[in-house]
């Protein structure tokens, strides 16, 4: 890694590829091809965004319901309050995942979505990196009869755990994890009343490797000032086809173009805001209700989300660098690649100390925001203990607030505005957020 | 000279429960001063489930922390926790920023729920001196290979803990562990049968006063304490009373205040419940002979009990909630849930719903361990067991 700025050509051509655009194409596309599933007789897996499997259920050709998906885009669509309604109706508890409840309305609703109708799943595969997961997957397993394969990934023992490809340790952990997959391979093949192809595998894994090759250049463009993108609002977009088309020609196909068209932007000098005055770190989870207004409110004082740990582990684990696969021998390496990335990207989120440190530094941030909400222990339980650590031990200045991932009940405007303003006015009185002149940042 | 005494039961009884509250009420843990014998220090575990014959015979004595009950004052954990996370966890913060847990070697939690994890973050931030870690126990026990997996896992914390006291854990050391817990597995059962069979001999919070005891003494001490405790049971000749009998299910990590299981003891016979399932785990005795590391890693897969916490398709929650109350004979079911657990929250919902189908009575209470007035919820339970009697009558 070099600490130069980087200088890059203006490019040629002109760049005509809108990743927002294109990404909404994609998700829409997903969700009208989920429509006919059960119709066309398509297996459907119900997966979660880390730690799914998905590589093995793709080579099956499963059509995948992202459920955390759909949940949230009950928010993005303004729809969730009647699906978490339904739920409590029904006898969920206010004080549980706000994603599990709009999914619960959703089974209320009979699967009727704002982005159409959701498929009937033939499996569910639910990891353990979050508890919520798999109580979420019984809900499916009791009510619906969903047959259910729990995945459960040996996860980030300690503080300072170093994991080296091929030490006894990671061997230990990949053999349970391919034991594992084993197994569901064996369930795939009876669901589907298909033979497993090794060969398939080895296909989607090269191009799983294609889009987190483009995936790791892509995040590495935002440690350019000016940032190029902001992590908290285009990142969603880039998360969404990172999860859902993942595997696919189409995904590879958009992150390709997505990094040409960032690095087109960072050879023009283009940000993401016109003038960046502040660089800000996101920790936490998205409040898909209000994350435009969210991220307006830094962008009018020049801050941008350079990067957020959101895609860090909502992108599955995958960005540590040497997570390829090595498609000779497709599954020991899914998993032992699914083993590194469980304890690096996935499960570190409890001693997320230590990544943000190291995320503070590689992308030069003035501030980590940090969004807790209650409805998600996984980020949130140790989030202010986390805070407290940045603050004092790394004096890095820290603003907390608080809402929902889709529950428009937690969103108090006026409170959030005040925050944020009295932070971007700390932040200048500690002299931080000149007009940037190309600040200096690992590369 | 004086007479020899008379073995009275109940004033053997009582001498053994005042112990076991005394154990039981005991946030702090013994100092390096007031170690047992043959111990160098204490392993501090997080509910549900840890396998203490390793750290027993480490030379640490394993206690289990359980929060910090109804009388602590928050001072440090307010700030450093939300106030959506289960009191268990804020106390158990608290306990570790206060200085409390500060002289243990170690303190190690569970992939149980998220909050729980966290723990382990908490502690190697604030608490850097002391083994601080996650022992992953799998949520997949039904994967051939879970077993294996298992095993690797407690070696790691073998080693770990070798590592840390500078004393290592040989087969032998761990063999007597586990045949002192396999006693002490024995004298459980006992009592919990005694709890099914007669349960106007001893009540639910003696119960728990008994078993509780042992998260902060060596077994052996608290296999003689279980010993003489039985035997006064036993002896005891309490008439039964006209009560329902209850299953309490919800206490598996968080712990319900003892106000409040006197509450449900006052009106019901609390005849099985899943309070502290995780000192009683194991179900069956652990083969003392062979490798020891894997005859407990067999029996966590092979012989265990269940909770909400731990998936495993051979026991779906209904199915042991049904299991219970039918080996216990139970009329009804106590289904609670601490506030903001949200796996004992999910299940609680589960449970009423198949309940409701099943047509059996319940009554669905939600607790947290720092709870200071129970009046209504004394109310309530009485008002469920009057109900239940009439419609026993
Ligand atoms: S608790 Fe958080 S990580 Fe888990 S399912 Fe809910 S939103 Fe996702
Ligand atoms: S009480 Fe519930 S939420 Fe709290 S640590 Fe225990 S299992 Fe987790």
């Amino acid at each position: 890694m070099s600490t130069a700025t980087l200088q890059h050509p203006a490019p040629a051509a002109a760049d005509d590829f809108d990743p927002r655009a294109e990404g909404q194409r994609l998700i829409k596309e997903w969700y009208a091809q989920l429509e006919t599933a059960n119709a066309r007789n398509a297996a459907v897996a119900n997966v979660f965004v880390m730690g799914n499997a998905v590589e093995i259920l793709r080579a099956f050709d499963f059509e995948l319901v992202f459920p955390e998906i759909n949940s949230l885009q009950t928010g993005v669509r303004k729809a969730s309050e009647e699906y978490i309604r339904l739920s409590e109706d029904y006898g969920m508890s206010p004080d549980v995942c706000s994603y599990v409840k709009a999914d619960v309305g959703l089974i209320l609703k009979e699967n009727e979505h704002p982005a159409g109708l959701i498929p009937k799943a033939s499996l569910a595969v639910a990891s353990n990196m979050c508890g919520t997961f798999i109580k979420w997957a019984e809900i499916w397993e009791r009510w619906l009869k969903t047959p259910t394969f729990v995945l459960d990934l040996p996860g980030q023992r300690a503080a300072g755990w170093q994991v080296r490809p091929g030490d006894a340790q990671h061997a230990a952990d990949a053999r349970w994890v391919e034991a594992q997959f084993k197994e569901l391979i064996a369930r795939c093949e009876r669901i589907t009343g298909r033979r497993f192809d090794m060969d398939k595998l080895a296909e989607v894994e090269a191009r799983v490797n294609k889009m987190v090759d483009h995936w790791n250049n892509v995040m590495a463009l935002n440690r350019q000032c000016p940032a190029p993108f902001n992590a908290m609002l285009d990142g969603l977009t880039f998360i969404g086809i990172m999860n859902v088309h993942r595997g696919t020609e189409e995904g590879v196909e958009f992150m390709r173009r997505l990094e040409a068209h960032l690095k087109a932007k960072v050879g023009r000098g283009e940000g993401r805001v016109a003038e960046e005055r502040f660089r800000l770190l996101f920790s936490g989870t998205p409040c898909y209700v209000s994350m435009r207004r969210l991220v307006e409110l830094f962008e009018t004082w020049g801050g941008v989300f350079a990067y957020s740990d959101y895609l860090t582990f909502a992108a599955g684990g995958m960005d540590a660098t040497e997570l390829r696969y090595d498609t000779s021998r497709p599954l020991e390496s899914l998993a032992e690649v699914t083993a590194l990335a469980a304890q690096r990207g996935l499960s570190n989120q409890f001693f997320a100390h230590e990544r943000l440190a190291q995320q503070i530094k590689d992308y030069a941030v003035d501030g980590v925001v940090f969004h807790g909400i209650k409805s998600c222990r996984f980020v949130s339980s140790g989030m202010a203990d986390t805070r407290e650590f940045i603050n004092r031990r790394l004096e890095v200045p820290t603003l907390y607030i608080e809402s929902d991932l889709i529950d428009p009940r937690y969103w108090s405007d006026a409170q959030i505005k005040n925050r944020v303003d009295a932070f971007f006015e700390a932040l200048h009185q500690r002299g931080g957020g000149a007009p940037l002149a190309r600040k200096t940042v690992v590369a | 000279m004086n007479a020899p005494v008379p073995y009275d039961h109940e004033i053997e009884l009582s001498n053994v429960l005042e112990r076991c509250n005394a154990a039981a009420r005991e946030n702090a843990i013994p100092s390096q001063d007031e170690l047992p014998e043959g111990f160098s220090g204490t392993l501090g575990h997080f509910p549900v489930y840890f396998p203490e014959e390793i750290a027993h015979a480490a030379g640490l004595l394993p206690v289990n922390i359980l929060g910090g009950g109804n009388k602590l004052e928050m001072k440090h954990a307010d700030a450093r926790m939300g106030s959506f996370v289960c009191s268990i966890c804020r106390s158990t913060t608290e306990l570790g920023l206060n200085g409390t847990l500060q002289g243990m070697t170690g303190f190690v939690t569970h992939p149980i729920c998220d909050a729980a994890k966290h723990l382990a973050g908490i502690w190697s931030r604030n608490l850097p001196d002391q083994l601080a870690q996650i022992l992953y126990l799998p949520q997949n026990v039904n994967t051939p290979g879970a077993a294996r997996y298992i095993a690797a896992e407690y070696q790691r914390l073998r080693a770990d803990l070798e590592k840390k006291t500078g004393r290592a854990i040989d087969d032998e050391a761990l063999r007597n562990s586990i045949r002192s817990y396999n006693v002490n597995r024995r004298l459980l059962r006992e009592l919990y049968r005694i709890r099914r069979d007669e349960p106007w001999k001893v009540s639910c919070t003696e119960s728990y006063l008994l078993l509780r005891a042992r998260t902060r003494m060596p077994c052996e001490e608290h296999n003689a304490l279980l010993a003489r405790a039985l035997d006064a049971i036993r002896h005891r000749s309490l008439p039964a009373q006209d009560k329902p009998r209850v299953v309490f299910v919800g206490g598996f990590c968080e712990q319900p205040p003892l106000e409040m299981l006197e509450a449900i003891d006052e009106a019901c016979y609390v005849v099985d419940d899943d309070i502290l399932v995780g000192l009683r785990w194991l179900t069956d005795d652990v083969p003392e002979t062979g490798d020891p590391i894997w005859a407990l890693a067999e029996s966590y897969v092979e012989r265990s009990d269940a909770s909400p916490v731990q998936h495993d398709a051979r026991k779906m929650k209904e199915d042991y909630l049904m299991d219970m109350l039918k080996k216990s004979k139970a009329d009804a079911a106590i289904l609670t849930a601490a506030k903001f657990c949200e796996p004992g929250l999910d299940e609680q919902l589960a449970w009423s719903k198949h309940l409701d189908a099943e047509n059996i009575p319940y009554l669905v209470l939600e607790f947290e361990e720092k709870m200071t007035s129970f009046e209504q919820m004394a109310m309530q339970v009485e008002t469920f067991a009057e109900s239940l009697l009439f419609a026993l009558a």
